[in-house]
């Protein structure tokens, strides 16, 4: 809680150098440029799968990259939230935006449970710790009654967006898509580049240091550790507006696998290598799908050759050719 | 100042400090020496608790601090640096004090706003940044600086916080003569109007620079006193060379 916010609003020094870098600007107009016309090139349905799986991997890196924690249990915030969202659409008939909403504070509950846990832990075991709840979350979504075990929840509608506009049509509710996954991966930008955001990278660099300095490190922790989980959750919820389904794949561990992979194939603790790293992985899974279970082969192969080569991903090779955060 | 009674810590089946007594006077430099092994730095880490006293108590500008968080002692004004270089790697020199300064505001939860409003703390930053010598680095990365220049920038970091009180542990582990007396310099000047307990192996700076010595062996105090009563005492003259040489 900061003290002393009218003197921090007013300092001449804010406006030196306001928001964002300029390069990332141009970088992030282009982007939203090239994802208005995305839609009239490709399937819609597909750039929104992309999208959403950006924003997941945008989550999950503010933990890994931002806050040095690796969960191996990010499955179970996208999943139940992903479940929660459907029900709620298909079940109390929410409007997308309110179900939506639903996945995603159940979401960030669930990680405030989870996470409270799992921070007392570190390294190996953290990551086996988060495992281990989202395995048990894995199973509650395979026996509880309203996720519909084996089937999920399918034929969930899309309901008219705040009770006025039908959502209906792919191509406009990709533009809703757009806006909620585009602006999350921005938050997320701005969480990194906060004064909470200068905290944390301090903790990821030094613990003791952070500690000796006064800093309840443990706190800031959870705070970051929820905030990855919320995001998930709104990917999680979104990705099942889009294709009117959640199933087990999305609480599944391979899920925690597939965000993981992500990351470091784009580079984690960059801003865009998360954005990078979902575009192909998904594209690989879509366009290469008729090789069957070929694609996990190819998978692990450019992981392997990604790990060898370039251990920054390709993001953080790039930024430091260009000698510049990306 | 700072004053500990019957402080312990016992690991299994091993007393790594032993009902040591010690009191740090206001305003003076205080130098806790001894062979290794000695418990000096486990000492150092009790005081600000990094680890938990077995028994023992805790005295602290009249507060008792021995049931507080290491985060918290922090906040009364005792700060401790480490025996290895404690600086964030990944952030610049500047950006290093402010991390320290940004204590200021309290709890920096607001991850909603922009980090621009640290800009307030940039000047300030500044000025403890080139009282340590690091001007012409205030935008390099500290992972780039020498290992006497990361001493430095840990300093002028801990000296943002306005400590009242200092714990430093080996500021001088390592470094060539040049930085020894750069670095002692550098603590003799901010010991105006502020408490030191340092932990040090170079006896001459301790010499120099303290007004009072506490030897340590074997996690209990062996003697105590200004250097040429401490360095005149049999028992310190036993414990650093050894026993056997009569």
């Amino acid at each position: 809680m900061s003290t002393n916010e009218n003197t921090n609003t007013a300092t001449p020094a804010m406006n030196r150098s306001v928001g964002m870098p300029g390069h990332m600007k141009i970088i992030f107009v282009v982007l939203l440029a090239v994802l208005i016309a995305l839609p009239f090139m490709v399937y819609p349905v597909f750039a929104m799968k992309v999208m959403c799986f950006a924003l997941f991997a945008c989550a999950f890196n503010l933990l890994l990259g931002f806050g040095g924690l690796l969960s191996f249990g990010h499955a179970a915030y996208f999943g139940m939230a992903s479940y929660v969202c459907a029900h709620a659409a298909k079940v109390w008939g929410l409007t997308p935006e309110l179900a939506i909403l639903a996945g995603t504070v159940t979401a960030a509950l669930l990680g405030l449970l989870i996470g409270s846990l799992a921070i007392r832990r570190q390294g190996i075991y953290f990551a086996m710790v988060t495992l281990a709840f989202a395995q048990m979350v894995y199973f509650f979504a395979l026996q509880a009654e309203f996720t519909g075990g084996e089937d999920g929840i399918q034929t969930v509608p899309r309901n008219d967006l705040l009770g006025l506009f039908p959502m209906g049509d792919d191509i406009v509710f990709y533009f809703f898509v757009l806006f909620v996954t585009f602006g999350g991966i921005l938050f997320i930008y701005r969480i990194t580049h906060s004064p909470f955001g200068q905290v944390l990278k301090a903790i990821r660099e030094n613990e003791p240091r952070a500690i000796s300095l006064g800093y309840h490190v443990n706190r800031y922790k959870l705070t970051v550790f929820v905030l990855s989980a919320t995001f998930a959750g709104l990917a999680g919820a979104t990705k099942s507006q889009v294709f009117h389904l959640a199933s087990l794949t999305d609480v599944h561990w391979s899920m925690s696998g597939e965000v993981v992979l992500m990351t470091l194939l784009g580079g984690m603790g960059t801003v865009l290598g998360p954005i990078v790293g979902a575009v192909i992985v998904v594209t690989m899974q879509n366009y290469l799908a008729y090789l069957g279970a070929w694609v996990t082969v190819i998978q692990g192969c450019i992981f392997v050759i990604g790990v060898l080569m370039f251990r920054e991903g390709i993001i953080g090779v790039l930024s430091k050719i260009f000698k510049k955060p990306l | 100042m700072l004053q500990a009674s019957g402080l312990t810590k016992e690991f299994k089946g091993f007393v790594a400090v032993n009902n040591v007594d010690l009191t740090v006077e206001r305003g003076t430099i205080h130098a806790l020496i001894g062979p290794n092994g000695a418990g000096k730095t486990t000492f150092f880490n009790l005081l600000t608790k990094f680890l938990q006293p077995t028994s023992g108590k805790i005295i602290y500008d009249g507060k008792d601090i021995t049931s507080k968080s290491s985060a918290d002692i922090a906040r009364l004004g005792l700060v401790r640096s480490f025996q290895i270089s404690a600086v964030f790697d990944d952030l610049t020199v500047l950006e290093n004090v402010r991390i320290a300064m940004q204590r200021r505001r309290g709890d920096s939860y607001d991850f909603w706003r922009s980090e621009a409003v640290l800009g307030q703390y940039d000047d300030e930053a500044r000025g403890y940044v080139e009282s340590v010598g690091l001007g012409d680095f205030i935008n390099h990365r500290a992972a780039e600086l020498s290992y006497g220049r990361k001493r430095a920038l840990e300093i002028a970091t801990t000296l943002s916080l306005e400590p009242d009180m200092l714990l430093l542990d080996e500021p001088m582990a390592g470094m060539g003569q040049e930085d020894v007396e750069r670095i002692s310099a550098l603590i003799k000047r901010i010991s105006e109007g502020r408490t030191i307990l340092m932990v040090e192996h170079n006896l001459s700076v301790v010499a120099n620079l303290s007004d009072r010595i506490t030897v340590l062996a074997r996690g209990e105090v062996l003697a105590e006193g200004d250097y040429d009563t401490v360095s005149k005492s049999p028992e310190v003259i036993e414990a650093y060379i050894g026993a056997g040489h009569d």
